[in-house]
């Protein structure tokens, strides 16, 4: 199982969400996309994606105006 | 969630081509799908090199409008909008292009960027796309 990574940092909508999902579609099943970034907005809306894509949303973690969220495919 | 988007983009200028594409790139990331059918002035900016060159809806001043909000978006780290065009095409997002408007203005297939259009086309498109949409937009 491999972990991709995704940098987002000082990105803006939509592009952290449009790089969350080409991230999924790369990923196998099982694999673990970890998104990082600082729009306040996608870290609310990345969650709202993976539950309608019908993933599991491992751990969302914040820290110093930075988030961190980890989806399993 | 299954579900579709389909937007008419009849708009050509920058910050509404901006509004479709955000919404559109949106719904893709969300697991729905999404077309957006390009007629009248929306359809310009599919000619090559052109996507970029729309002028801002209200407030444009001549261009000055356009390049204040332009400096003010690139600040922002807001992408472009080729960037969200190619970014629609990968995550598998569809592009109509209306031949009625093509032959009004005499815009031929060589003229507009082929390569991301997947069908040349009229209302009867529009309405099989949009009749299984839950959501359609008039741009």
């Amino acid at each position: 199982m491999a972990e991709i990574k995704v940098d987002c940092t000082g990105e803006t909508c939509p592009i952290p969400l449009v790089e969350t999902r080409k991230a999924l579609r790369k990923a196998k099943e099982g694999d673990i996309v970890e998104v990082i970034g600082t729009h306040p907005a996608s870290k609310k809306e990345i969650p709202m994606a993976v539950k309608s894509l019908g993933l599991e949303l491992i751990d969302i973690q914040e820290q110093g105006g930075m988030w961190k969220i980890r989806i399993r495919r | 969630m299954a579900g579709k988007v389909t937007i008419i983009v009849h708009s050509g200028d920058m910050d509404k081509i901006y509004s479709a594409l955000i919404v559109a790139n949106g719904a893709l990331a969300m697991g729905m799908d999404a077309s957006l059918f390009f007629t009248f002035w929306g359809l310009q900016r599919l000619k090559k090199g052109e996507l970029e060159k729309g002028p801002l809806s209200k407030m444009n001043m001549l261009g000055l409008g356009k390049w204040m909000v332009k400096r003010r978006m690139k600040k922002a780290g807001a992408a472009s909008l080729e960037r969200l065009l190619q970014d629609f095409h990968e995550l598998g997002g569809k592009i109509l292009a209306c031949d009625m408007t093509m032959q009004i203005m005499g815009i031929k297939k060589e003229d507009l960027r082929d390569d991301l259009i997947s069908d040349y086309c009229a209302v009867g498109t529009y309405i099989d796309e949009a009749k299984d949409s839950t959501i359609t937009l008039f741009i």
